[in-house]
């Protein structure tokens, strides 16, 4: 999907690590990297690109980029991607500064609101064009912050795509199931950047450091580019005598991976494992065979390193990359759409016009039980045309939330309270014929 | 002396807990060791999902009432169980121990054995869970495998096998407490699956190779004997259950309605014969109400069980054990009552298979040959190999009594 799918490697002299910087775009980006910067990372020199310029002001990073100073008076793009594209764009000579002689560019953004998902595309393509690996790291919003800002996330993550070597998507829903229901909100907000922080630094390491085995950043592209599914990403750290055991089943709990489920479905994990010199050959070997056999699917790439800090400690940084299943293709279509023609300055569907209704009809996962062929394309355009037009008047802004709810009830009857049992990523609870979608008549 | 407090015979109680039904089986050891089983008991179970007790005042009350059944028919009092658990938190994996032999001679003493099975059994295992069983498999002395007994033999490195099945330790202490509420001792707990396969194996099926599969209504465990030894155990957190729910959602009829019709109706194999047959459903006054198709119920039937035959299939093969089985497949529980389930379990594991019958025991043989029963007998039948081992061990009146009359007689010497 890629404009140039072969990446410029920089000519780099073997020895030299290659230069990392990471910049923060918009509000969650920035705060991010606020906290990057009291974590210490040390090698990896940070930026930050916003609109705001009250916000820009209060965080003391050296690199600081005020986007759009005379489109937005630096007050911030106001929830408008278009908005912080422009500003994005008028600020492009600062943002290409900001990138030079630079090998890796990491993204960190959260997506939804104006800065981050119009600004964010934008940054990439400058680092681009300077010759950097460009990886973002993006966060999709909360589902209570709205429908548009998940619709304009949603776009935004497609342009991101085709603008990025490699994007791994961290939706906000998800990690919220990690906190339990005492969490306050700013603890919450603190760890979805904490996560973020935690992604930086594995993929740091991952691009830094000789392994043992070396899994490096062309691996890391080898997973996720080019792939329009949302990659998955994890981390989990244990400590102690089990500390093998426990990272396993830290990660296979993770809300991240679905409880394992992503890890069933994927095509394509990278596992980058970090631990003291004590690391065991033993415990290497815990770790893959879970991974391993939680993936059976997958094409497992793996590294591992070992590090004086990481004493006692093991660490897991897994990323995976799921298949291009055909029930998502029409979701990323979403994402995929407006990739053929140069995006247009304002295609976020801001107001409900024609164009809108008609990708709403469009992104519509397929019915399992209808098959798609039987209606011919033109007939079925114009039957969605009529049923757009019927509905037009009584629809409400947010129907098209439909295309992300379960359509059936998962008929797990008298198990649906107790334990899951889950092998390899499927649901025993839920009868066989339907898992294997035999059809009874 | 008033035979008051020692019940003349040694009697041995085995409780099973199991999803559908909770049975209680009393054995009675007479003087030359041999076992004859004496009474049982069975209740309807409620407080209990996929073989773990939900809801203990209900579990509770049903084993109440199958222990009382069991008592009436023995005539005995029940004392103490052998409690049998299962659930999908239950593990288990070999080990392997290693002791060097320091003595001059490097000769293997039984002291070196109980070292070399310690240290196999201690393993790293999370603070949560609790081991249930240790079980030798063999020995190994300087590279030679395969050695029973390895006590006078001469090697400078002996090492052992060991089968170790652990569970969740909260888990098991639930099934646990909620027998002790009813003023019952228990005195061990065991793992279905293991109880199962020594009610339903002989020695010879145990040496040529067999896999026991237990198909309850929660669970379905999983045993594998070769070489005489324990090599595999496994739980799988789906039975006889799923196959009900999944025929109420496939057929649309209620839960108790599927029950009956998978009990009266049901096979592990679509029929040929049974294509388009309707069988037509009464309602509550008798009437005609709507129909099933059969090949419909079948078809459920026979998806759900394959998938679980092969699920165990794919972890034996992965566990390299599949060739070993010469003996084939031995089904006991409800689900071995299904008809057609030996064709269904000989198509996926292509072996020979058998439903298991409880041999070797005496008592009320007809009542208790069914394989639903074969978890409980197991029970009691472990509880008498526990017995055996410990029968140099006095009961504890006799102890008390010994110990009086030395203090006595310490006494009267002065």
């Amino acid at each position: 999907m890629n404009p140039s799918p072969e990446i410029a490697v920089p000519s780099a002299t073997p020895k030299r690590n290659p230069t990392i910087k990471v910049i923060g775009v918009g509000g969650a980006g920035v705060a991010a990297v606020h906290l990057m910067a009291q974590g210490g990372l040390a090698g990896v020199s940070l930026a930050i690109a916003h609109t705001d310029a009250r916000l820009i002001g209060q965080f003391p990073v050296k690199d600081r980029v005020l986007l759009g100073a005379g489109l937005t008076r630096g007050l911030g793009a106001g929830g408008e991607p278009a908005m912080g594209r422009a500003a994005a764009e008028a600020a492009a000579g600062e943002l290409a500064d900001l990138c030079r002689e630079t090998d890796l560019v990491v993204l960190v953004v959260g997506l939804g609101k104006g800065t981050g998902s119009g600004a964010a595309p934008v940054v990439a393509r400058v680092a681009r064009e300077h010759g950097a690996l460009v990886l973002a790291l993006a966060t999709l919003p909360f589902e209570f912050e709205g429908q548009r800002r998940w619709q304009q996330a949603q776009v935004a993550l497609g342009h991101l795509k085709r603008e990025c070597d490699a994007v791994v998507c961290l939706p906000n829903q998800k990690l919220a199931r990690l906190m339990d229901e005492n969490t306050t909100f700013e603890e919450t907000l603190r760890l979805t950047n904490q996560t973020l922080v935690e992604g930086v630094r594995g993929l740091w390491r991952l691009a830094t450091r000789d392994g043992l085995i070396r899994a490096d950043f062309a691996d890391l592209c080898h997973v996720v580019r080019g792939r329009q599914a949302e990659s998955c990403f994890a981390t989990a750290e244990a400590a102690g005598e089990h500390r093998a055991r426990e990272v396993v089943e830290q990660l296979l709990a993770s809300p991240l991976l679905d409880g394992g489920r992503a890890l069933a479905e994927a095509d394509a994990v990278l596992v980058s494992l970090a631990g003291g010199t004590d690391l065991k050959h033993r415990e290497i070997v815990a770790v893959m065979e879970q991974i391993n056999r939680a993936a059976d699917n997958a094409q497992v790439i793996m590294g591992a390193c070992t590090e004086p800090e990481f004493a006692g400690r093991l660490a897991v940084t897994l990323i995976a990359a799921k298949r291009n299943a055909p029930e998502t293709a029409a979701q990323t279509d979403v994402a995929a759409g407006p990739v053929e023609e140069p995006p247009p300055a304002c295609e976020f569907p801001t107001r409900r016009d024609e164009e809108g209704a008609e990708r709403q009809a469009g992104s519509k996962p397929p019915s399992r039980y209808v098959s798609q062929a039987e209606i011919p394309p033109q007939v079925r355009e114009e039957l969605i045309q009529k049923h757009e037009a019927a509905n037009r008047s009584r629809r409400r802004r947010g129907a098209s939330t439909q295309q992300l709810l379960p359509l059936e009830v998962v008929p797990k009857g008298r198990f649906a309270k107790s334990e899951p049992t889950i092998h390899r990523g499927e649901d025993l609870d839920t009868p066989t014929y339907i898992r294997r979608g035999i059809a009874l008549n | 002396m008033l035979n008051l407090f020692r019940p003349s015979p040694h009697i041995i109680v085995g409780l099973e807990v199991g999803t559908s039904k909770v049975v209680a089986v009393v054995g009675e050891l007479n003087a030359q060791g041999a076992l004859s089983i004496t009474g049982v008991g069975q209740s309807r179970s409620r407080g209990v999902r996929k073989g773990e007790i939900v809801d203990p005042t209900a579990a509770a009350e049903d084993i109440r009432a199958a222990i009382v059944a069991a008592e009436k028919l023995a005539d005995a009092e029940v004392r103490a169980v052998y409690l049998g658990v299962t659930g999908s938190h239950l593990r288990g994996f070999n080990n392997r121990g290693h002791h060097p032999i320091p003595s001059v001679d490097r000769e293997i003493t039984a002291d070196d054995v109980q070292d070399v099975v310690n240290i196999a059994k201690t393993v790293n295992l999370p603070a949560e869970n609790h081991v249930i069983h240790v079980v030798r498999q063999h020995f190994i002395v300087d590279g030679q495998t395969g050695i029973q007994n390895p006590v006078g033999m001469v090697g400078a490195q002996l090492q052992v096998d060991v089968h170790i099945t652990h569970g969740v330790r909260n888990r098991l202490q639930n099934a646990v407490r909620t027998v002790r509420t009813l003023q019952l001792e228990v005195e061990d707990i065991v793992f279905n699956g293991v109880a199962s396969s020594l009610a339903v194996l002989e020695t010879q099926d145990k040496e040529l190779g067999t896999l026991v599969i237990d198909l309850g209504a929660g669970t379905t465990e999983y045993v594998v004997y070769a070489d005489g030894i324990i090599k595999h155990t496994g739980v799988l957190a789906v039975g006889g259950d799923h196959v009900t729910n999944d025929l109420a959602y496939g057929l649309k009829v209620s839960m108790s309605r599927a029950e009956a019709l998978k009990v009266e109706h049901g096979s592990a194999v679509v029929d040929p014969a049974g294509r388009g047959r309707m069988l037509s459903l009464a309602s509550d006054r008798g009437l005609p109400e709507r129909s099933v198709n059969l090949e419909h119920l079948h078809r459920i039937m026979s998806l759900r069980l394959e998938e679980i035959f092969e699920i165990i299939a794919e972890e034996l093969a992965q566990a390299g054990l599949l060739d070993y089985l010469r003996n084939g497949v031995v089904l006991c529980g409800g689900g071995a009552h299904i008809p057609g389930i030996e064709r269904l379990a000989g198509r996926v594991f292509d072996l020979p298979v058998s439903v298991g019958r409880t041999k070797a025991i005496s008592g009320l043989a007809s009542t208790l040959d069914q394989p639903e029963f074969a978890t409980a007998i197991g029970l009691v039948k472990y509880g008498s190999f526990q017995a055996a081992s410990g029968r140099k061990r006095a009961p504890w009146f006799d102890r008390v009594k010994a110990s009086l009359s030395q203090i006595l007689s310490s006494l009267l010497a002065f």
